[in-house]
């Protein structure tokens, strides 16, 4: 199979998929619900995203920047954290029951008591939810990817003498690798969803949350879809960078999987 | 990290009258004092002379793989002392005086073939040109050089553990523990193993303890075969099975065959008291 084809194989599907899908959305209001009050066509969507481009650009720069940089900060801390709890026993036992009992809070109804810690405008609140609701699935993942290493493996490496270091970046790490990424590709969406529902209750105005609410409370929905689809987008994007790093760190994962 | 004084001389070759191995005494119990407390090991006495290969025999719960591990340090005696080339077997393990396979050849899936073979000598420190030739050598050995930039999922069972034991010899370790390192594979790649092992034992020299639970296996290999029993794990019986030089006609020879009956004697004695 040629490149080209193997491309078009890959990618022909999900686009017929989603022309198909769109396409139905389309021909289905325009019988049943011409005037798009409540469920607008894409046409319209799209129409909307573009005559009031610089404000949904604008807010998605916005919450774009609260999901990425919470993002990064939720992934790092609930990596380290898995990696200190394999390391060391103590934290095992006092950080896993932590980690569990903070997850078990509905951590979005934590929204406004972060707006009254940091300030009802200011991102870090918005931030603050990111970076908990990414934390866990990370956190876990990752804590068992760094666990589940063959036994003879970690013999081998203390026959050579290695220390607990050396077997945790030999061995522990790069097994840990697909589970990680696993975890990463649903923190993208969970960041994204993190990040707009906690605009919903405070953070800077102009934000893609703040403009779903404000434009369904005027009935302009519309504006509302419009700032929804910019939110996918940025979740389609990130969720595609995590693929590509995926690939790019563990070449070896889906060389091995290619040979089996 | 010691400044004990090295049994081994400057040029790193061991004195002659310096055990490879001494066991002296050796009991194991596991989970002492508690309701499942097992009785591991008891009473082990064996000298290994440098250059020997010897095979550990016995059913399950018999202790060899236990016996192997107390050797290699991955797991501390309860009773007596156990010394490999002079030293504690933990001082051993920290100096890389031997390698182990095991029965899982245990390659990194993140390595390739070669980077697998290097992984003890990065450990170890050595430079990367230094390294990669020496990896280029053990591909040789185990006759792969056309698989060093293959993946390890892409070859079989048999080409692995060759790889795990090239990677096992790269260091030229004076001890090689191999814990059932053929028991995963067909009776027909065994055998091709089980000839190679025994060329690579010639060239290089090292002493080998083999545990196996296949009696054609421990007669056809080794110098000894150690016969142990259960419950509680200890020796009882030593068989000299050294044929000389070895080859495919060893396998028909009728000394290979009486003893081979001598080593599956010693076992059954064990099932009737």
């Amino acid at each position: 199979m040629t490149a080209a084809k193997a491309v078009l194989r890959a990618w022909l599907p999900p686009v017929v998929a989603a022309a198909i899908m769109f396409g139905c959305w389309e021909a289905l209001l325009a019988v049943l619900n011409p005037d798009g009050f409540v469920l607008p066509p894409p046409s319209r969507i799209v129409s909307a995203l573009f005559g009031d481009f610089d404000t949904i650009s604008t807010a998605t720069g916005i919450t774009g920047f609260i999901i990425v940089t919470g993002l990064i900060a939720g992934v790092a801390v609930g990596a380290l954290a898995a990696v200190l709890v394999t390391a060391f026993r103590s934290a095992h036992e006092t950080l896993t029951p932590l980690a569990v009992a903070v997850n078990a809070v509905p951590i979005i109804a934590l929204a406004p008591i972060f707006n009254a810690w940091f300030g009802i405008l200011s991102p870090r609140s918005n931030q603050a939810v990111v970076v908990v609701l990414v934390f866990f699935p990370v956190f876990i993942n990752t804590t068992r990817g760094l666990g589940q290493v063959e036994p003879s493996q970690i013999e081998l490496m203390e026959s050579y003498g290695a220390g607990k270091w050396r077997i945790m970046s030999e061995v522990r790490i790069p097994n840990a690798m697909p589970y990680f990424f696993t975890a990463l590709k649903l923190a993208t969406s969970l960041a994204v969803i993190a990040a707009i529902v906690a605009e919903y209750f405070g953070g800077r105005q102009d934000a893609l949350g703040n403009i779903i609410t404000n434009s369904a409370g005027l009935t302009r929905y519309d504006d509302a879809w419009a700032a929804v689809l910019a939110g996918s987008l940025v979740g389609i994007g990130l969720y595609a960078i995590a693929v590509v790093l995926e690939r790019l760190v563990m070449p070896w994962y889906f060389a091995a999987r290619r040979a089996t | 990290m010691s400044d004990a004084p090295d049994a081994n001389g400057p040029d790193g070759d061991i004195a002659p009258d310096v055990a490879a191995v001494e066991l002296d005494g050796v009991g194991k119990v596991f989970n002492p004092g508690r309701s499942n407390e097992v009785n591991a090991l008891t009473g082990i006495d064996l000298r290994i002379a440098p250059g020997e290969f010897v095979t550990l025999i016995g059913p399950s719960g018999c202790g060899k793989s236990t016996l192997l591990r107390l050797i290699a340090a991955l797991t501390d005696v309860t009773d007596g002392s156990v010394s490999v080339n002079g030293k504690t077997a933990d001082r051993a393990r920290l100096d890389r005086d031997y390698s182990m396979v095991f029965q899982r050849a245990g390659l990194f899936d993140w390595r390739n073939v070669s980077r697998n073979i290097e992984l003890p000598l990065e450990l170890m420190g050595w430079k990367a040109a230094d390294r990669r030739q020496r990896s280029a050598e053990m591909l040789d050995l185990v006759k792969l050089s056309e698989f060093a930039r293959h993946h390890p999922a892409e070859l079989s069972g048999g080409m692995q553990q060759r790889v795990a034991i090239a990677r096992a010899m790269s260091f030229d370790p004076k001890l090689l523990l191999m814990d059932e390192p053929f028991g995963a594979l067909d009776e027909m790649t065994r055998e091709h193993m089980q000839n190679e092992l025994l060329r690579i034992w010639a060239e290089t020299q090292t002493t080998v303890i083999f545990v196996t639970h296949s009696i054609s296996e421990a007669v056809f290999l080794s110098t000894r075969v150690v016969v142990m029993s259960p419950r509680p794990g200890r020796i009882s019986a030593i068989i000299d099975t050294d044929l000389g030089e070895r080859s495919e006609a060893t396998r028909d020879h009728p000394e290979y065959f009486a003893n081979v009956t001598a080593v599956r004697n010693a076992l059954r004695g064990d099932h009737a008291s």
